[in-house]
């Protein structure tokens, strides 16, 4: 375990881009996109936490099942947490 | 008996090291459950203090003992505590620590440091809660609804928030090592079918404590946010939407009773085996109901919310998938009772707790169906018909199992053996003064009693004086094991290795058990519960 998994330089890199990114989704806040502005920082926001999750947290260099099992379940979970959600959200009758 | 002696004088966990150091810098897994054993006893007595003001203040119809916003803070602490500092971490965090490397023929968790570390969180967690507590309170409900708690409520919602917030993280760590135990550290031989169901609980818990912790972590970030810089997230006034906080809080908050029913369902399977000398029926059926349960116990969570003003399509989806949960629920019952039938049945304490806890399971189970039907909810939200079911889950199920644990694995643990007519007695005493304190509580709640009131109607009283009566002798039942576990320390006859004749790693080791678990590393090639070839439980011997 002495060879760090991933580079210093990419770390800083991921760093970066990950500041750049949190203010570009406060940046286009400020700008009037009408329904552009939710999916635009949902789509940031998704591409952090990819960067987070591959490299930070190592899953792009693993090879181990259980590991890709954790990861698979977890967004599994979130899937059913937001598709039930919309379940209640995209059927509310509007009063 | 020179066998006894040698068993007795030898090294094991407990006098290995002495002194408050070798405690507090423990990595050893069975010290960590002894000191996650006493922090959650501690929050037991306070919250268990909570529900007897509680208790005491509806003894009369008028708002007489306390003040209308005392008891909303008696009720919040209580719920907070015995939820998030008691139940979740109870039989994971004690027995699991405890067992599931000795269970599986390992020398400690795949991370003992994290273990550690989980037990520390658990403390500074504790810490900022009985801050909280001490400096004021918090008046939200254990369930923090917003807008009140970050609009409207004048107390230590951030704070309370933060505790919680940290002892999740705990909760996360304790599953991260159980799952990465259960893969990684099995014994040679100790196939994923010839696990103890003990093992295949936790590992359903564990999947529960993963995936659903960060969430309730993440909405409690967000109650605070909202509450301290004005964020419109759930805040209607500012464009948020306050089911939106509804939505998350349950998604972990439902599975959470599973997170501390689960647990007591594999303390239970240990134990009917066991006390009927017979191999569990339907080995297969119960593991995967485990792992059923926790799957499908994510798909229910807007149950709790079907008066709220969630769509009617919705709550049509949410109704039909609460009612699949019974499924591996009843799978679990009826495979228990399936075990007894034609053993040969002891009713030994730990029995004792097991056969409560199979009734108020399922008293508590089948009306949780009531509460799934759309138009029964309707009637009976937010009354004590809730209350009560919750408790028969949490309380009847959950805490039984803890006792039943406790007892059953005490020998192991201690070293000793506890008082069997005490014990018994005190088991008799919890099953009595539990159905006197919350079955009332199901009538008032049909009459039409609501919860979170500290005043009533005077026609309630005969039923609240019941249930006040059954809390104090429900108390009787819980401080007695406390007593005689203590006492047994010093005074028990000194414990056999297998003082039941039970299967699984754990009794082939001494009682207590050596630092490393095992003088050799264990090679499993029988079958689970196979109590066919297991010998006759052994005696033990008066201690000094």
């Amino acid at each position: 375990m002495s060879e760090p998994i991933v580079s210093t330089k990419t770390n800083i890199a991921v760093w970066l881009t990950l500041l750049v990114l949190t203010g570009v989704t406060a940046g286009v806040a400020f700008v009037d996109l009408g329904p552009l502005n939710t999916i635009v920082a949902l789509v940031i926001a998704t591409f952090k936490a990819l960067l987070v999750v591959l490299i930070f947290m190592h899953v792009k260099y693993t090879s181990e099942k259980l590991v890709k099992v954790v990861v698979i379940s977890a967004v599994f979970f979130l899937l059913l947490l937001l598709g039930l959600s919309l379940a209640d959200y995209t059927t509310r009758l509007l009063m | 008996m020179a066998t006894a002696a040698l068993t007795a004088e030898r090294e094991n966990y407990l006098n290995q090291e002495y002194g408050i150091k070798s405690w507090l810098l423990t990595v050893d897994h069975k010290r960590i459950a002894l000191l996650y054993l006493l922090s959650i006893t501690f929050f037991f007595f306070i919250g268990g203090f909570f529900a007897l003001l509680i208790r005491l203040e509806l003894l009369t119809p008028a708002g007489d003992l306390v003040q209308a916003d005392t008891y909303n803070k008696l009720f919040t602490m209580h719920g907070q505590v015995m939820v998030f500092f008691f139940l979740i971490p109870s039989i994971p965090a004690v027995l699991g620590n405890f067992l599931v490397p000795l269970m599986i023929g390992a020398k400690d968790l795949a991370f003992p440091r994290i273990n550690l570390l989980s037990w520390y969180l658990y403390i500074i967690a504790g810490v900022l809660m009985l801050h909280c507590m001490l400096t004021g309170g918090v008046d939200t409900g254990w369930t923090f609804y917003t807008p009140f708690s970050t609009a409207f409520s004048n107390t230590k919602v951030i704070e309370a928030g933060l505790a919680i917030f940290i002892s999740g993280f705990s909760s996360i760590l304790t599953g991260l090592n159980f799952v990465v135990t259960i893969h990684r550290m099995r014994a040679p031989g100790m196939t994923w079918n010839r696990l103890p169901l003990f093992i295949w609980a936790h590992y359903a818990t564990s999947i529960i404590q993963l995936l659903g912790t960060p969430v309730i972590a993440v909405t409690l970030v967000l109650v605070v946010l909202e509450r301290a810089l004005h964020l419109g997230i759930f805040d209607p006034t500012r464009g948020g939407d306050p089911l939106l906080f509804q939505h998350l809080f349950w998604f972990y908050s439902h599975p959470a009773v599973y997170i501390m029913i689960l647990p007591a369902m594999g303390v239970v399977t240990e134990i009917v085996p066991c006390f009927a000398r017979k191999r569990i029926f339907g080995y297969q059926f119960v593991a995967m109901s485990s792992i059923g349960i926790a799957v499908l116990g994510f798909l229910v969570w807007a149950h709790h919310m079907f008066v709220a003003g969630i769509s009617l399509y919705a709550a049509l989806i949410f109704s039909a998938l609460s009612y699949l949960v019974a499924v591996p629920s009843a799978i679990k019952v009826f495979n228990w009772t399936a075990t007894m039938y034609k053993g040969s049945i002891t009713f030994s304490t730990p029995m004792l707790y097991a056969f409560g806890f199979v009734g108020l399971f399922t008293m508590g189970g089948l009306t949780g169906l009531f509460l799934a039907a759309l138009g029964i909810d309707v009637h009976v939200t937010d009354t004590y018909f809730v209350i009560a079911h919750f408790h028969y889950i949490m309380v009847g199920g959950a805490v039984m199992g803890y006792l039943g644990g406790m007892h059953f694995w005490w020998p192991k643990i201690s070293g000793r053996m506890y008082p069997e007519s005490l014990g018994r007695l005190a088991a008799l005493i919890v099953f009595l003064g539990f159905n006197l304190t919350f079955f009332p509580q199901f009538i008032l709640g049909y009459l039409g009693m609501p919860r979170r009131y500290w005043q009533y109607p005077p026609e309630f009283q005969v039923l609240n004086v019941l249930s006040t009566a059954g809390s104090t002798i429900l108390a009787v039942g819980y401080l007695l094991p406390m007593v005689y576990f203590l006492w047994s320390m010093r005074y028990g006859k000194v414990a056999p290795d297998n003082p039941w004749g039970a299967s699984g790693l754990e009794w082939m080791t001494p009682s207590p058990p050596p630092t490393f678990n095992f003088d050799a590393p264990p090679v499993v090639d029988w079958e689970a519960y196979d109590y066919e070839h297991i010998p006759a439980p052994q005696e033990a011997r008066s201690g000094g």
